[in-house]
Order: structure tokens, then sequence, then C-alpha cells
């Protein structure tokens, strides 16, 4: 009798908080397709706001993925290369630079993104341009892609596949391409999904670096909040959920599956 | 003699790129940023200025009691809940899961939207006070808001952890505690939860560095909340005192990575803030 209150009690508790996470998220999924938020959804639903969206921010969403993608460009040239070199090096030295790159996550986005701002403010093309952003994102998702493919390393025989191929004669470079990054793929494709979803919703760094030019979707998501009637920027919300939610979706099915084999 | 050069020259090579970039686009801002802030009319006492300035002061005061209070209840509602769904199976419990961890991916200014949708000034809490009560509860604004929002942002990570950490505490230590005679309420406070330490230590830390230096939820809710984000930025755009928010940057900064270095030291684990 009493373990079932308890267990009563536990679940309603854990219900709450669901409560408390998920119900505003879908309030805010419902005013976006909702003709009047104030009247309830007896107003009826509607696109209307979600085509006003599109109109108003459609720049936004097309500049937020091609930043995404020159940012995962960014990080697989960067950051696979390094990993491997990092992983068969070892020592003291991969240390010390895995702990370099993995700064950027315990120093909040605003600091760096002053500090990118007083070294290239100067530099006015660059300044107003993505690639300013591309930037500060790729500081901010690559030691995602390092770890990432550094755990994979770990996990699979590097060094014995490495020497196998070398005793072939086969070059340096045809092993990294041919026998180290086809057998990484896992890790590099986790780092990939993380890098995007990251990148797809950075605010911190981006709201400090962006010019009216450069305006991304979580930037333009700020400024529906504050100048936009409810129900357009609930629909804009509701358009980052839809690009966001595969993404996640993607990545738990990966988790998933990692830890079932 | 000749292939060991070079692999050693192909393993630079592979460096390379992550050198440059690091160096250019984060080691160079960063010492940039520190030099910075010693360069204004204050000099080198625009770090001093955090602690002695009453204002800065303050609000130094009130970002670290707020990433306090969001860490202990964060940690309290996580424990109860995650080692609730650990320890019981029943159907719907994926979907639960699933709700609790949903909102991982939301940047700062979608969790502040989530708050003034829940406690803003059309919210739930405002509707449903307003006709209970017949008074209007509007929470979203204020530090209460950005309590709220903290707590909405860092409860979903928190609880992964504690989850994870509680499937692999050893079965073997309960039942033994049990068999001595142990109640249910002594299992837990000296078998369970010192056993969860580490993991208690590692996701408090995230959530506390991560409560001090979020930018995009206090933005949304209002730019006149007292915490040491927005006072960075309000120095920057408003004030244009470049040389004070770059001091007030590098300090938070330290503050963020000391306490995740420490809690990384505690718990052995890599721990890193969200944002």
């Amino acid at each position: 009798m009493r373990a079932r209150l308890l267990f009563a009690a536990q679940l309603a508790f854990t219900l709450a908080i669901a409560a408390f996470l998920i119900v505003p998220a879908m309030l805010s999924m419902l005013a976006g397709v909702t003709a009047n938020y104030f009247r309830g959804i007896q107003s009826g639903l509607t696109l209307q706001w979600v085509e006003q969206v599109w109109e108003l921010y459609a720049d936004t969403i097309v500049r937020s993925f091609v930043i995404a993608f020159a940012t995962l460009a960014a990080t697989l040239i960067i950051g696979v290369p390094a990993a491997y070199a990092l992983h068969l090096r070892g020592g003291r030295l991969a240390r010390t630079v895995e702990e370099i790159i993995t700064l950027p996550l315990a120093i909040p986005g605003l600091a760096i993104a002053l500090a990118l701002l007083l070294t290239y403010g100067g530099f006015g093309d660059f300044r107003r341009s993505s690639l300013f952003i591309v930037a500060g994102h790729v500081v901010f998702t690559l030691p995602f892609m390092v770890r990432s493919v550094l755990a994979i390393f770990a996990a699979i025989d590097v060094r014995t596949l490495d020497e196998s191929a070398s005793s072939l004669g086969a070059s340096p470079w045809r092993r990294f391409r041919d026998v180290i990054v086809p057998n990484a793929r896992p890790g590099i494709l986790a780092g990939s999904l993380m890098v995007v979803t990251l990148s797809l919703g950075e605010f911190n760094l981006t709201w400090m670096l962006h010019t009216p030019l450069t305006k991304t979707l979580p930037v333009g998501l700020a400024d529906s909040y504050a100048s936009m009637r409810l129900e357009v920027a609930s629909a804009y919300t509701l358009v980052f959920f839809v690009m966001i939610i595969p993404l996640l979706v993607a990545m738990q099915i990966f988790a998933d599956r990692e830890r079932g084999t | 003699m000749t292939k060991r050069t070079t692999l050693t020259t192909f393993l630079r090579l592979c460096l390379l790129p992550l050198t440059v970039v690091v160096i250019a686009f984060f080691l160079l801002p960063m010492a940039r940023l520190v030099i910075a802030g010693a360069s204004g009319k204050l000099g080198l006492s625009a770090y001093a200025a955090i602690l002695l300035e009453p204002r800065y002061r303050a609000t130094l005061i009130n970002t670290v009691v707020l990433a306090a209070a969001t860490t202990a209840v964060t940690l309290a509602i996580s424990t109860i809940a995650g080692l609730f769904l650990q320890r019981h199976r029943f159907s719907g419990r994926a979907v639960l899961v699933a709700m609790l961890t949903f909102p991982l991916a939301f940047p700062g200014v979608v969790v502040g939207f989530m708050i003034i949708l829940l406690a803003g000034r059309q919210g739930l809490i405002g509707d449903l006070t307003l006709s209970l009560l017949g008074e209007k509860l509007v929470l979203a604004y204020s530090i209460q808001g950005l309590f709220l929002g903290y707590l909405y942002f860092s409860i979903p990570r928190v609880i992964l952890t504690i989850m994870a950490a509680a499937e692999k505490l050893d079965p073997s230590l309960e039942e033994a505690a049990r068999a001595l005679g142990a109640s249910p309420w002594r299992v837990h406070l000296d078998v369970i939860l010192p056993a969860l330490g580490p993991a208690f230590v590692a996701s408090g830390a995230i959530a506390f560095a991560t409560a001090m230096g979020a930018f995009g939820t206090a933005f949304t809710l209002a730019t006149n909340i007292d915490v040491l984000p927005m006072l960075i930025y309000t120095e920057f755009t408003l004030s244009a005192n470049i040389a004070m928010a770059a001091a007030l940057s590098v300090g938070l900064g330290l503050v963020a990575w000391a306490i995740l270095a420490l809690a990384r030291s505690f718990s052995g684990n890599a721990v890193a803030a969200a944002g």
C-alpha cells in the first residue's frame, strides 16, 4: 500500500515536470496555426501565420542552413584529420590541444563573440559577411566533432588498421582516406548531427556577430518575440521545431544503435 | 625511416588547419579581450571594479545566487524524476522520457519564449490564476521568469546524466543495505545518493556554469533583468563601455571555466556548458 502511494506520488511529480516542459511547446505549436490565440482554438486553424513567417523571414531560414552546412564542412575538414593526428600522437601535447579546443564550451558565447568583434571588427568585408558568423560557429562546434571522432578511434583499433595498410604500401594520405575515414564513419556522422543542430540553434554568439544583412533564424526569432504578434512568433518557432526535430530523432536513433551494438 | 618521417609530416599537416583556426579565431581574440579589459580609462583596475563597484558587485551576486538556486532546484527535481524513471518500467515510460528530454536542443531564446507562453502577460499561469484567484500572476519578465527559464533549460540535461548514472549503480550494495535492515529512506540517504555524487557534481557544474553565462533567455524575457550577461551586453551596446564589457566577459569566462574544471577534477569526467 505504501509502495503504491509512493509510486503514485513520484509518477505525479514526474508528470508535472514533463508538463512544465512540454505544455509551453505544445501551446507554441498550437498558437502558430491558430487564427486568433486569444480567442483560442475555436477561432479556427490556419496556415496564414506560417506563410507570413515565410514572407518575412525566409532569408533567415535559408541563411541558417547555409551557415550550418558551411560550419559542418569546416569542422569536417579541420576536425577529422586533427582527431586522427591527436589519436596517433597521444601524449601530453594531444591532451593539451584537446583541452584548448574544448575551452569554448566553458566560456560563455557572449565573451567569445566580444573577443571576435574586438579582433575582427575592423575587417569590414569579413565582419559584414556570414563568414564571420561561420567562424564563431566553428570555434563553438569544433570540440563536438573532434571528441565524437576521437571516441570512435578509441573504440576501434586504429593503429593496427593503419599499420596493416601501411605494410601493404599505402601512403599516409591513402590510408587516411581509404581506411581511417570509412572506419570513423559513425563518429563523423554523430559529430555532424551535433554540429548542424548546434549551429542552427546558436544565438549567444550570433546575436553579437550578426549584421542586419546576416540575420539567422534564432536572431530572427528573438526579433519576432520582441516585435511580432504572438501567432507569428509561434509560427516561426514552429518552423524551427520542424527543422530541428528530425535531427534530434536521428541523433536518438543513432545513440540507441550505438548502445545496442 | 623515411616512412616514419612521411607519417610525421602527414600528422603535422593534419593538425595544421586546426592550429590555424584555433589560434586565429579563439586564442588571439581571447588574448585581445583580456587586453581590452585593461585598456579602458580604468586600466587594469577595471578587473577589480567587477568586485568593488557596487553596481557590478550587486549584479555578480545576483547572478551567482540565481545560478546556485537553479542548480539546487534542478538537481532536486531531476534526482526525484530520474531515479523514478530508472527504477520503474510502466507503459508510457518511453514517452515520458522523450517529453523530459525534448527541450534539449532549444536555444536560450526559444526557452525564453516558452516561459512567456507559460508565465507571461497572456500566459497559462496568468489565465489560471485569474480564473482561480481573480488576480493575474505574471512572472516571466523578472528574475523569477529567468529562474523558470533556466530550470526549463537545465532539467533535461541533468535528468539524462542522473538516469545514466543510476543505471550504472551496483544493485548489490542496495540489497546489502536492505538485508542489514536499513529502511528505504536510509538506503537512499546512505547508499544511493552518495553513489550518485559524481553525477551531481558533473551535471550541477554544467547547470551552474550555463545559468551564469546564458544570454538568450534573459534577452528574450527582458533587457533590464540584473544578471551578468545582460550587464555585459548593455555595457557594450548601450554605454559603449567596451573595456568594462571586456573585463566583465573575462571575469564571467573565468568563473564558468573554473567551476567546470573543478567539477571535472572531482568527477573525472569531461564536463561542458551549453548555451
